[in-house]
């Protein structure tokens, strides 16, 4: 004992440090106990992680089609139904009397695409909802006994938007063409129907898949064209070419032009349609008759640099802000890398520019929406099975991508496309409809038929974007597909 | 069959859950009669629960060899409680069945992913607890035992820098010694307990500066040929543990607060410098952006937790085995995919549960040795269980961490065991200490 003391005391001397034994025994306590706190403190926080994750994150985590967990869950419940806004069964599991169990379409080839299917490579809703539909809301003692007893509980239900009156319209007005259909409410992005031809139909996937992915006549049925197809804009892009020249131009209501039915660009030759010439334009004039020249000696003077970043605000080159997997649209035209050639083309919707039909439905819907571009979405809440809510989807802005006086002067313009313009076939409706037909060129086939637009124009309820592939004019093929459902929502 | 699994799902949740429930209560109650009651409760749940656990696995794929494993399992656990109890009578009863507890859930969990790894582990947890018999023993000659710091450290950097030229690579850490390529161990596990021997035994008397500087540079130097190895997880553990037990040994709130300021520097300057460590903070900010490579495994582990949510798959009803190295350093995913969420928040409850008895040991030990050592011993398995559940459930960037006690791998668990001893060790001479200044 006396020896660790006179080591202890060398120390103390040497060292000037706290000495052993003469160690204030509370302030040790009160250091320690500060270790307990901290580190209770962090296990505190990683249970509230844990916690928080499992009960708020982990349904969307699991939702991902890299889960092969998906098809352990489906042994365990009887996945659940995908109905329309309005009712209809869209989609459904039948279990026959051995325990087997087909899952069903009852509209064959209308809903193909958008609702998808679970066999074949998981698509459409059947992808994106997968786990709610394998997951039972399972909270009753009788679902808990079900499972003890090895019986399959029913799974949620996914309501959609989908409207079956438009979705039904849609797809007769497109009869046998090639093509897609979609109509968004405004104010919302709902997507109130979604179509796109041809299709196939999803009950008969497996004996047909042979045919299908082979795609020999060059059809292919399998792709959504609504949200893969990209397609030159046409005509249609001159909406967000004259919002172009507004920005630039602050007396755009005094624009006028002479047009003589072509303009020339260094040996490039633009025509306008039926080498017409509309003579003495404003900026209504040539958007209601679809003036190229006039469009194109404005996308001469444009500021590439301003226009491309215009468009990239309405989502060109980007991801589209929505749950629905598309493909993305594409804007080109650049300063240093494009001439002026390019920027004349591009400012008619021919040039390298590609869009989707969806894409171009929400441009509509944007004008519609006095600016307010909205993510469109497609599933609208989810019940369990006995009908309780168990999540609902809340409308979200994509952003606000013009003032609300751009987008009355657009609507205006617009709604002169229709009154005295290159859909005034639609003047006949009860009800006002504003838009803009668009007519792709091709090199060496038929042209793409676009129309875009939306209706009541003073309190819109409904935003259109039509597409047909190689067949003409979009006032002669893509405005009559409009002009059905139309009639079938509001008639 | 669905019906037994789906049953012992639920109750091995309400076992685990009325475990820790009185491994709580008998933390907090001193009264050796309520004490006692909730020891007796204890053991009954911990055999139940292994046996249920047994049980659910031999169900679904009858065979002998299974039969025979869970056997020897209990006739070691039984031997373990009682020989303990004779040997020792004065040592901690709970941190001995939260031991036996956590032990048991990870052969469970083992022998549903990989039979013959849980067999390797058995054996290896086996033979250590027969050898750590002696471990408190030889505690009681802690007065020799704190004279010899330098030798410690340094054979302990020694160690880790013999991994560095001789070692193999495994899961991208070098840290791995063959031995006559018979075995392979992880000295790592070894060097824990010598480091933290060593920084008790340095600064128990003396914390000077000097002293503290020559600590300062032997612990650097430990922690550095950890980084070396690429030993994240391991460098990390180090240096906290470190940072803790000086600032104990010294009572100074400045050195905890320059320790981990400097920590966090070095942590920095580490993901600017080396792309391994970038990796594995990129994968931890958004594995899903990179699930087909960096973030896979993280990605993985979130499935499994998510899909089998609050209540668990059920024993081999999950499917853990896509998440890589599921066995060792993502065990947690595994417990949380099968045994479900409130599991899986029990389980670390009991962790906790013993963090709290180790660090109260040394709350309570008036030698300052004893009281580092306690100290450091509480913080470094406190921290393990922290990197390892965070890394797992992405509270944290992934560092590759076992679980103590539950994950595969023999070293991991030899060398907890040795410190839950030494700790044993130390509140058994306490207990005797002041049973003997009782009769006075």
């Amino acid at each position: 004992m006396g020896n660790k003391n006179r080591a202890s005391n060398k120390a103390a001397k040497n060292n000037g440090g706290t000495e052993y034994g003469h160690r204030d025994k509370y302030s040790g306590r009160k250091t320690i106990l500060s270790v307990v706190y901290i580190f209770t403190g962090l296990f505190v926080l990683m249970m509230g992680y844990f916690v928080y994750f499992l009960q708020a994150k982990s349904k969307d985590v699991i939702n991902s089609t890299y889960n092969l967990r998906h098809d352990v869950l489906a042994k365990r419940v009887t996945r659940g139904m995908i109905l329309s806004a309005d009712g209809e069964i869209l989609a459904k599991t039948v279990t026959d009397d051995e325990g087997n169990e087909t899952r069903r379409y009852p509209y064959d080839d209308m809903y193909a695409h958008v609702v998808g299917r679970v066999t074949r490579g998981r698509t459409g809703i059947e992808s994106t909802e997968n786990i709610n539909l394998l997951t039972s809301y399972e909270n009753s003692p009788e679902a808990i006994y079900n499972d003890l007893i090895g019986v399959k509980n029913p799974g949620n239900n996914v309501i959609t938007t989908l409207n079956h009156k438009l979705t039904k319209a849609a797809y007769d007005a497109l009869g046998n063409k090639t093509g897609a259909v979609v109509v968004i409410e405004p104010a919302t992005g709902k997507i109130l129907a979604m179509v796109s031809k041809p299709s196939y139909d999803p009950n008969k996937i497996d004996e047909n898949w042979d045919r299908l992915s082979e795609d020999k006549d060059n059809e292919s049925p399998l792709i959504n064209r609504a949200t893969q197809g990209l397609y030159p804009p046409g005509s249609t892009f001159k909406v967000l070419t004259a919002l172009a020249y507004m920005r630039e131009n602050s007396d755009y209501e005094d624009f006028a032009y002479n047009c003589k039915g072509k303009i020339e660009h260094d040996g490039m030759v633009i025509h306008c349609s039926n080498n017409k010439a509309h003579g003495k334009v404003d900026l209504k004039k040539a958007f209601a008759k679809s003036c190229n020249t006039a469009f194109s000696s404005i996308g001469k003077e444009l500021s590439m640099d301003a226009f491309r970043e215009l468009c990239e605000s309405f989502y060109f080159n980007q991801t589209l802000p929505s749950r629905i997997g598309a493909n993305s649209s594409k804007f080109e035209l650049k300063t240093g890398s494009s001439g002026i050639k390019e920027a004349m083309q591009t400012a008619i919707g021919q040039g390298k520019t590609l869009i989707t039909p969806l894409h171009n439905a929400m441009i509509a819907a944007a004008v519609a929406n006095n600016g307010i571009m909205m993510k469109p979405y497609v599933v609208d809440r989810i019940e369990s099975a006995g009908g309780r809510v168990l999540k609902g989807y809340i409308p979200e802005e994509a952003g606000k991508v013009m003032t609300s006086s751009e987008a009355d002067f657009l609507k205006s313009l617009m709604r002169a496309v229709v009154t005295d313009g290159t859909a005034s076939r639609l003047k006949g409706l009860k009800v006002k409809v504003a838009g803009k037909t668009g007519t792709a060129q091709q090199e060496g086939k038929a042209s793409h038929a676009w129309f875009i637009g939306f209706a009541p124009v003073n309190d819109p309820q409904i935003a259109i974007s039509v597409i047909v592939e190689n067949v003409g004019s979009g006032s002669d093929y893509a405005v009559p597909i409009a002009e059905k459902v139309f009639k079938a929502y509001f008639d | 069959m669905n019906i037994a699994v789906e049953l012992t799902k639920y109750l091995m949740l309400l076992m685990m859950g009325a475990y820790t429930y009185h491994a709580f209560r008998s933390a907090l109650k001193k009264n050796k009669i309520y004490q006692d009651r909730s020891y007796r409760w204890m053991t009954f749940f911990i055999f139940l629960f292994h046996f249920t656990g047994y049980f659910t696995l031999y169900l679904q794929s009858p065979n002998s060899k299974l039969l025979f494993l869970y056997g020897m399992e209990v006739l070691v656990f039984i031997l373990a409680l009682e020989i303990y109890r004779l040997l020792y009578p004065g040592i901690s009863g709970l941190l001995l069945r939260n031991m036996l507890m956590l032990i048991s859930t990870g052969l469970i969990i083992l022998t549903r992913l990989s039979f013959n790894k849980a067999v390797r582990q058995f054996v290896i947890s086996a033979a250590a607890l027969g050898l750590c018999l002696i471990v408190p023993a030889v505690m009681n000659k802690h007065d020799r035992i704190k004279k010899y710091g330098w030798i410690y450290g340094l054979s302990g950097l020694g160690l880790l820098i013999l991994v560095i030229l001789v070692g193999t690579e495994n899961y991208g850490a070098k840290s791995w010694l063959s031995i006559f390529g018979l075995i392979t161990v992880q000295p790592t596990e070894l060097v824990k307990l010598l480091f933290v021997l060593c920084l008790a035994s340095l600064l128990c008397e003396n914390t000077g500066y000097k002293r503290i500087c020559s600590a300062t540079v032997l612990a650097g130097a430990t922690v550095l040929a950890l980084v070396f190895q690429k030993d994240l997880g391991g460098a990390l553990i180090f240096f906290v543990t470190y940072v803790f037990i000086l600032y104990c040994a010294a009572e100074k709130p400045l050195y905890l607060l320059l320790g981990l300021g400097g920590g966090s520097l070095a942590s920095w300057v580490a993901y600017r410098l080396f792309d391994h460590v970038k990796v594995r903070v990129l994968a931890w900010q958004n594995p899903f952006g990179y699930i087909d490579k960096e973030g896979y495994q993280i990605s993985q582990s979130l499935f499994a937790i998510g899909t089998g949510g609050w209540f668990g798959m059920g024993l081999n009803q999950g499917l853990p085995t896509s998440i890589p190295v599921v066995d060792s350093d993502f065990i947690f995913a595994a417990i949380a995919e099968e045994f479900g969420g409130f599991f899986a928040l029990f389980l670390i409850l009991l962790y906790v549960n013993c963090f709290v008895i180790l660090i109260n040991i040394a709350l309570k030990s008036e030698d300052n040795f004893l009281r580092l050592l306690s100290l450091g011993f509480s913080v470094m398995f406190g921290f393990q269980v922290f990197l390892s559940v965070g890394g797992v459930i992405k509270f944290i960037p992934s560092t590759g961490v076992t679980l103590p006690l539950i994950s595969y791998g023999g070293s991991s668990m030899v060398s907890t065991i040795i410190m839950f001893m030494i700790i044993q060790g130390i509140y058994n001479s306490g207990n005797k200490s002041a049973k003997v200044k009782a009769k006075d």
